[in-house]
């Protein structure tokens, strides 16, 4: 094979304006970061709603709930972010439609499309675990809570979900790294996060592989920080005699 | 203080309890035992309207459980539940456990809560535990400052559900003495219990209770005076609870 190894590629002018390739991973990399976090924000939130809604005492809520993570689980993730990307705006009203199509900068309409279908399809999965973690409870925390006067959303609240929430850590952190790595799809609809400035790299450097290289450095380096924090908040609220999952 | 009238409930097509019926006055200790399965939990979860009945009615202190208008959730912050399994929240600390309810449920200060709480604390004998955990603490201990948990609301009546069956022996003792002390006070109490030492002691009346039924309900004196006296189903459950 007949490779030019060059290390220093990153350092180079990428040939527009003064940008060197380094430039463009950075970039990429603030985008993906932007995407999984605010969709996580978006999962989290909504993924807690539904959990909670799985587990309530009334077969319409919980059948809600139930609906929306078939849904979401068992259509693939390109599929729905095509959908959100070039269906859903043609749904919208007049006035959103014209707003998201033509107003809005092409990386911000692609922007909104990619957190929407990614807080949306991992929502789906938080609300699963966080249903496994408040049915993992004993059922007596339930009952106390009524007993001592409580209604149900301040059971919620005050009982259950500090519990559950302090269980699920372990996979809560495993959707969040999931939602760093699926914000990659975000490349299928031209928004230029650390995937999509790889490829451009790769194609106007003719280094693909110190490209790649570097790109999977950084999703590792990632990873392995996102996982280290994570266990600082799973010591930080660890409860003082129960047995800690991480936490050893 | 508590009336039950005819109480019947089912789970799907299984009857659970058939009329049940009896009275608890002020200052009143009944023991309520039977055989396993026998429906006494489900009876003393109605009390507090925990479980649902579809059939009779619960009056307690004044208030029907049946009745649609009654606010239940208040009912229950003035009846104290100590159950099998403690039940503790135990992501708070001792004193968060005591507090939390006097707090968001009764609306008393944070102050007035703890000072409350830890009171109770020091009369179950674990002031020095406050700062701690549930999961810190022995099972008789946790049983004790759940006990301490239920009195922090000011309970007209207290209920308590098998709450040493889950203990070890050694730990018995010590949440029996704190019940014990509660009685001679004049707390109404309903306790589900096979503790007869602790039904010979304080115990105004007790309830036999076999297959959804109130089979025995007598005082005390009569209920342990002559055992032949009994049904035949309590003279079989009490040789096989008194043999050791
Ligand atoms: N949630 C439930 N669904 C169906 N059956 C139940 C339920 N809870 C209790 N039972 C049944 O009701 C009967 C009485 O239970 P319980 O009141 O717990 O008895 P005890 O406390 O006397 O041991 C048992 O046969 C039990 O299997
Ligand atoms: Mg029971």
């Amino acid at each position: 094979m007949n490779y030019n190894w060059d290390w220093g590629v990153f350092f180079k002018s990428t040939g527009i304006g003064s940008e060197i390739y380094l430039d463009w991973f950075v970039t990429g990399l603030g985008w993906t970061i932007a995407i999984a976090l605010t969709g996580w924000l978006i999962a989290l939130a909504l993924g807690s709603l539904l959990g909670v809604m799985r587990t309530v005492p009334n077969r319409w809520i919980s059948g809600i709930a139930t609906c929306y993570v078939e849904v979401f689980r068992n259509v693939p993730l390109l599929v729905q972010l095509f959908l959100w990307y070039f269906l859903v705006p043609d749904l919208l009203p007049e006035p959103l439609e014209m707003w998201f199509k033509q107003d809005l900068s092409p990386a911000t309409s692609a922007f909104i499309s990619v957190v929407v279908c990614l807080g949306l399809f991992t929502a789906a999965r938080v609300c699963e675990q966080v249903r496994t973690g408040i049915q993992a409870l004993p059922k007596g925390q339930l009952a106390a809570g009524y007993a001592l006067g409580f209604r149900l959303p301040q059971i919620y609240r005050d009982v259950l979900l500090p519990q559950a929430f302090r269980i699920i850590i372990p996979p809560l952190t495993s959707e969040f790294l999931n939602i760093f790595k699926n914000s990659s799809v975000a490349s299928l609809i031209g928004l230029m996060e650390l995937l999509a400035q790889t490829k451009q790299t790769a194609e106007f450097s003719a280094n693909l592989f110190e490209a790649f290289t570097l790109a999977t450095l950084i999703y590792f380096t990632l990873n392995m920080s996102l996982m280290l924090l994570m266990r600082l908040v799973e010591k930080k609220v660890a409860v003082p005699g129960l047995i800690s999952v991480g936490g050893k | 203080m508590i009336s039950i009238q005819n109480v019947n409930k089912w789970y799907g097509d299984f009857q659970v309890l058939t009329d049940c019926s009896t009275e608890v006055k002020k200052g009143e200790v009944v023991v309520v035992c039977g055989p396993s399965g026998s429906g006494k939990s489900t009876l003393i979860k109605c009390v507090n309207a925990l479980e649902p009945f579809q059939k009779g009615d619960i009056v307690v202190d004044g208030t029907s459980i049946a009745d649609k208008n009654t606010n239940l959730p208040k009912l229950r912050s003035r009846v104290g539940m100590v159950f099998q399994h403690f039940e503790l929240f135990p992501h708070l600390s001792i004193t968060e456990n005591l507090t939390i309810a006097q707090i968001k449920v009764l609306g008393r200060s944070k102050a007035e809560a703890t000072e409350k709480g830890l009171a109770l604390l020091e009369r179950v004998g674990l002031k020095e535990h406050a700062h701690k955990h549930p999961g810190q603490l022995s099972g008789g201990q946790q049983q004790r400052v759940a006990i301490a948990r239920a009195l922090a609301m000011d309970p007209v009546v207290m209920l308590f559900d098998e709450p040493t069956s889950a203990l070890d022996p050694e730990m018995v003792n010590e949440v029996l003495d704190v019940m014990v002390q509660l009685a001679n006070e004049g707390m109404t109490m309903m306790c589900v219990t096979h503790e007869m030492g602790f039904a010979r002691k304080v115990a105004d009346r007790v309830i036999f209770m076999d297959a959804g039924r109130i089979v025995e309900d007598c005082p005390k004196e009569e209920f342990f005076g002559d055992i032949n006296a009994r049904s035949e189903r309590a003279q079989q459950f009490l040789n096989k609870i008194l043999q050791h």
